[in-house]
């Protein structure tokens, strides 16, 4: 395939075939042994391949994924939804103090993950669809900050002077405000701003307004990463030749900085995102993220931490799948940042 | 040096100015009447009455701003009596001065926070440290699989469990609580002990990972490899130049934490029912308590940026290359 002269190549665009394939220059070859050039992303695969940490944890990550995208399908299935009060419809699942009344939180071949103490609610749905919401949350804020702080965090190493003082006190103001408390405090009155406090809030608005607060104050931490290591890249002697050579900043931006910063990127994001689910989930703990009855992964928590001295079993359900879903994630940051960083010999 | 750090505090007070204006414009900015937000939700006409009084809800908004910032520092007079600089007003909630409650809360957090941060501080880097130099064998797959385990837990999931075992199961302590270090230095250790371990254990397991990865990372640096080529010994090469480069991301994480740490750890405070500054910041907006939370707001944002000059101050110190322009 790779031995088709270029004007055999169909819609090619016609490039100069000078221009185009160099590499292929040695002309008639064996096709078997002709040395095929590796992309970067194409090496990084094939290490990650290689990595049998990664590819279970990647697998683990994805089957989170997929139980988020799946959870209507999967209810469906299971034949229960997270909104029906099972223990107060039918009499025998919850005792007269809300508990449920089987042992174990109320674990049986119905009820797979018991029963919530007090509304009585499906356990095993709820998780399924808390997972649902504080992934799609968590993935809208991480795209959004990362690709704040590639472009604040670049420009300001990069061009110095002015547009890095400008950008670092934006960068330092954004960060200096406490932003857990920030939320807290502003998630009511950005609500009040789009409705009227009478009105009950559309759930989807309230989404909007979490990923909203949270992206204004999630790229920061990033963007000064990207910031440093710009800072120091930019002295490196590769970027001064390249300046010296009279290449223009957006190349050398795109050539060679950002090449070396895929990786801190990429890793960040991996680790971004993960901190995102227990973000959102800690301020559902502290009762301001979502609100009932949209299920939510983190406000589990809030009610395990209640009921924890006489049904410690539910709380297990939501911290178990958190601690291995962020276990998951973690290990595949690691596995990418080898698989990208080949002097990370094992 | 001295001119860094003096361009950057006036540079923090021009951030603190605008965080606090972001804050109180914000809250003016809503359509809503700033005495009813401020009021919650049991309102009678007479709180109503009074709250508008205090704020001086008749007058313009930046005229209210002005009178704020004049009281911080210079005092004001309230209904409640005159306020001493700094003056952050009374709370709508319960008509305590701001300052003081601020002032009476801190203790906690400060003992919260660093007697977890020591600790985690040292222990994760001493592990991070020792997981990087033995890298590969046993030591460093024990160190780098627990810290791994560990710092994907969260602390509203390990905090009810460790109290569920420790407290209620084997009855060992009693449930968390602050007793001041001056009264009761026993009962001030033994009371902070579980919020303590719970911080650790989760924050020193990041530690660990952190500097173990950069650790590895400087390690394979060119000018690393020069040093040992140059036949010097291995343990000079690790400490003076591997450890040294490594520095740069933990400081920058440990600044970050550490001042938002001292701003109010809402979370560990929450689930330990601490009374430090999270759990007033979490109070206080629930009952939508203006005065308390632009104090405690400007109070926590002020650790924030102190720790920020701090961790850029250092930066210069640890890395030559580094600019401080």
């Amino acid at each position: 395939m790779t031995s088709t002269s270029p004007a055999a190549v169909p819609g090619a665009g016609s490039p100069g075939p000078e221009k185009s394939d160099p590499s292929f220059a040695p002309p008639v070859k064996d096709p078997q042994k002709e040395l095929v050039g590796r992309s970067p992303g194409r090496l990084m695969w094939v290490r990650f391949k290689r990595d049998r940490t990664g590819v279970v944890s990647a697998c683990i990550v994805l089957a989170f994924f997929l139980i988020a995208a799946l959870a209507p399908v999967i209810s469906w299935l299971y034949g229960k939804d997270p909104y029906t009060r099972y223990g107060e419809i039918r009499p025998g699942l919850l005792n007269e103090n809300k508990y449920p009344i089987k042992p174990n939180g109320g674990i049986d071949g119905e009820f797979w993950f018991g029963l919530e103490p007090g509304l009585g609610r499906d356990v095993f749905t709820q998780l399924v669809y808390g997972i649902r919401t504080s992934l799609s949350l968590a993935v809208a804020i991480t795209l959004l900050s990362v690709l704040t702080a590639i472009v604040i965090g670049v420009a300001g190493g990069y061009f110095g002077g002015r547009t890095d003082y400008l950008l670092g006190r934006l960068t330092d103001l954004m960060m200096s405000f406490p932003n857990q408390l920030f939320f807290i405090a502003f998630t009511p009155v950005v609500m009040a701003l789009f409705v009227n406090p009478q009105d009950e809030m559309p759930t989807w608005m309230r989404a909007c307004v979490l990923v909203y607060v949270m992206w204004l104050l999630g790229w920061m931490t990033l963007a000064r990463l990207l910031r440093g290591q710009t800072l120091s890249l930019r002295e490196r002697e590769f970027v001064e030749a390249a300046k010296v050579a009279g290449t223009p900043p957006a190349r050398i931006i795109r050539k060679e900085l950002l090449p070396n910063l895929v990786t801190p990127i990429l890793v960040q994001a991996t680790y971004m995102l993960p901190n995102n689910v227990t973000a959102i989930a800690g301020l559902s703990f502290l009762g301001v993220g979502m609100l009932e009855p949209t299920p939510d992964w983190g406000r589990m928590f809030a009610k395990g931490a209640e009921v924890y001295q006489s049904d410690l079993t539910y709380m297990f359900f939501p911290g178990g799948a958190m601690v291995i879903f962020i276990l998951a994630f973690n290990l595949l940051g690691d596995s990418v940042r080898d698989a990208f960083d080949p002097k990370t010999g094992r | 040096m001295l001119r860094f750090l003096l361009r950057r505090s006036l540079g923090a007070l021009v951030i603190l100015l605008v965080i606090s204006a972001v804050t109180f414009f914000l809250f003016y900015a809503v359509p809503r009447d700033p005495a009813m937000l401020a009021c919650g939700k049991n309102c009678t006409p007479d709180a109503l009455a009074v709250i508008r009084k205090n704020m001086g809800i008749d007058e313009p908004v930046p005229v209210q701003y002005w009178h704020f910032m004049v009281g911080i520092f210079a005092g004001r007079d309230f209904a409640q009596g005159a306020c001493p600089a700094p003056c952050f007003g009374y709370s709508f909630a319960t008509q305590d001065p701001v300052w003081q409650t601020i002032l009476d809360r801190f203790p906690t957090t400060v003992s919260l926070t660093l007697g977890g941060a020591v600790v985690f501080l040292v222990v994760g880097l001493g592990a991070g440290m020792i997981a990087a130099w033995k890298r590969g064998t046993v030591v460093d797959k024990v160190f780098s699989s627990a810290s791994l385990v560990l710092s994907s837990m969260q602390i509203y999931f390990v905090g009810p469990l460790v109290l569920a075992l420790v407290v209620y199961q084997l009855d060992l302590l009693d449930q968390p609580k602050y007793v001041p270090l001056t009264e009761d230095p026993a009962g001030w250790f033994l009371g902070l002990l579980i919020p303590w371990l719970v911080v650790q254990i989760i924050f020193t397991a990041n530690y660990t990972r952190l500097s173990r990865s950069s650790l590895i990372e400087q390690l394979q640096e060119d000018h690393v490899r020069t040093a040992r080529a140059k036949g010097m010994s291995g343990r000079f090469v690790f400490f003076r130049y591997a450890w040294r480069g490594s520095l740069i991301p933990i400081v920058t994480i440990f600044g970050v934490d550490l001042g938002s740490l001292f701003g109010g750890a809402m979370i560990t405070e929450w689930t330990f029912s601490l009374p430090g500054l999270g759990t007033l910041a979490v109070d206080s907006v629930r009952n939508t308590d203006l005065p308390m939370v632009m104090g405690v707001m400007l109070f926590a944002a002020t650790f924030i940026i102190l720790f920020n000059i701090l961790v850029d101050a250092a930066y210069a110190f640890i890395d030559p290359r580094v600019r401080l322009s």
